[in-house]
């Protein structure tokens, strides 16, 4: 590994007072899954490795049903596949992160980085989007909140500045008869980057949220879908021409793991599969 | 500039100098002399560098050294329960011929171990979804399964 520079801070203070400092060139380390990997294949400049792992009150995993779920810095993808609430009440979140590499890995990730490393197929963007998640940011100005769905900006990008780190993901609870479906699709069953990732978040009779992951460069929210659904009772028609309307909306490439075209077409298939499996859960 | 750290490796307290930017493999490897962990891919793609942190299992090259500090590890070389005597693993993995070229074993072993651990009865798929991780180019799993089923079975025979 080419060397750099190493702190654990004991403060966010601190934190964020470093990763100022270096103007960049510092990166913060939680999990170091994407991390260590970056730096050893020479990807991404660290001079710097600030360890946020020392710092107090980032491990929390709470869940609240009025204030809703809390996801701390640290919480790792593995914590969120085995915890009993995420299971009951955001069970997509769950889903997607189950998907996420092997166990080893899980017990290192944190979904927080799995967050700011903004890949377009990364597993639990979809679900955190269409649940309404929010990211709580720390920086030199203090702390600001952001919607989620508008902070990855393209491939590997964000609206979160180098000094900056995010805290907390704030997920809001379910209204009651509310269906979750993530579904991966991938060519095997472990291990695999998704080459299309569906999540939908149905309450019956009123809102649905349809977001597309590894079809665009960030995940998105499919609203033409969405707007064909919203306050109708779904039935096999309506949900056959939204998951149409979700494949139009979707801008996937061409890659090692899949064609445009087939994309699109998976885009259809499981849009209108998740539905279907949401509407069995709400109802 | 290397700092000291303390950490339990097999139940031993040790003192290791580790520079910041060393995986904990290569400590494990190259400061501790427990050569039994073994590099395949060292990006977390292939488990074969797995080892116990703390009570659950993890790539030892995607974790600091220097994140070790104040940690309790088991690697393959603390799993015999004396000089004399393999774990049932072990014995199992060459019983059932879940070793071939030997590589990926004792990494295999490490995740089995913490499965193991977690579910004393895994059912196949409970087996599969826990060694996915894992990757082995010789034996085609089938017999790395069978013989993680036959381990579970003679700990649970010793354990009743």
């Amino acid at each position: 590994m080419r060397r750099f520079e190493y702190f654990e801070p004991g403060t966010l203070g601190e934190a964020v007072a470093l990763l100022a400092r270096y103007q960049g060139r510092a990166q913060p380390l939680a999990g170091g899954t994407d991390l260590l990997v970056e730096i050893k294949e020479q990807l991404r400049r660290a001079d710097c490795v600030v360890n946020i792992k020392k710092i107090p009150g980032m491990a929390q995993l709470a869940y609240d049903a009025r204030a809703g779920l809390r996801i701390g810095a640290l919480v790792t993808a593995r914590e969120i596949e085995l915890s009993q609430f995420i299971l009951k009440h955001y069970i997509s979140l769950a889903q997607a992160a189950r998907e996420l590499g092997s166990i080893q890995v899980r017990n290192r990730a944190t979904i927080i980085g799995n967050v700011c490393r903004a890949s377009p197929s990364a597993d639990t963007l979809p679900p955190l989007i269409a649940d309404g998640a929010v990211a709580k940011i720390y920086g030199p100005g203090g702390e600001r909140m952001v919607l989620l769905e508008g902070f990855f900006k393209g491939p590997g990008k964000t609206s979160l500045e180098p000094d900056e780190l995010v805290t907390e993901i704030v997920v809001p609870p379910p209204p009651p008869r509310t269906g979750k479906v993530y579904i991966k699709h991938g060519r095997r069953k472990a291990m695999e980057l998704a080459t299309v990732g569906i999540a939908v978040s149905l309450t019956l009779d009123s809102d649905v949220r349809i977001v597309l992951g590894a079809v665009a460069p960030t995940p998105i929210r499919a609203r033409r879908a969405e707007a064909l659904l919203r306050g109708k009772t779904l039935n096999d028609d309506l949900i056959e021409k939204a998951a149409k309307a979700a494949e139009d909306e979707s801008r996937p490439v061409s890659n090692v793991r899949a064609s445009a075209e087939y994309r699109r077409d998976m885009v259809r298939v499981l849009t209108s599969r998740a539905l279907h499996q949401a509407l069995d859960l709400a109802t | 500039m290397s700092q000291s750290i303390f950490l339990t490796i097999n139940g031993e307290a040790r003192e290791l100098a580790v520079e910041p930017y060393r995986s904990l493999l290569d400590v494990l490897r190259y400061e501790a002399g427990l050569t039994g962990t073994k590099k395949g891919c060292d990006v977390g793609d292939c488990g074969a560098c797995t080892v116990i942190l703390d009570a659950r299992p993890v790539n030892s090259c995607l974790v600091l050294g220097v994140e070790a500090q104040g940690c309790e590890i088991v690697t393959i070389e603390g799993l015999q329960p004396s000089p004399e005597r393999l774990h049932p693993l072990q014995e199992s993995f060459i019983k059932h011929g879940g070793a071939q070229c030997g590589f990926c074993t004792p990494g295999m072993i490490m995740m089995a171990k913490a499965l193991l651990d977690e579910i004393p009865d895994p059912t196949e798929e409970q087996i599969r979804f826990g060694i996915a991780g894992n990757i082995c180019r010789c034996t085609g799993y089938t017999r790395i399964i069978d013989a993680i089923q036959a381990a579970a079975q003679e700990i649970n025979r010793n354990n009743s």
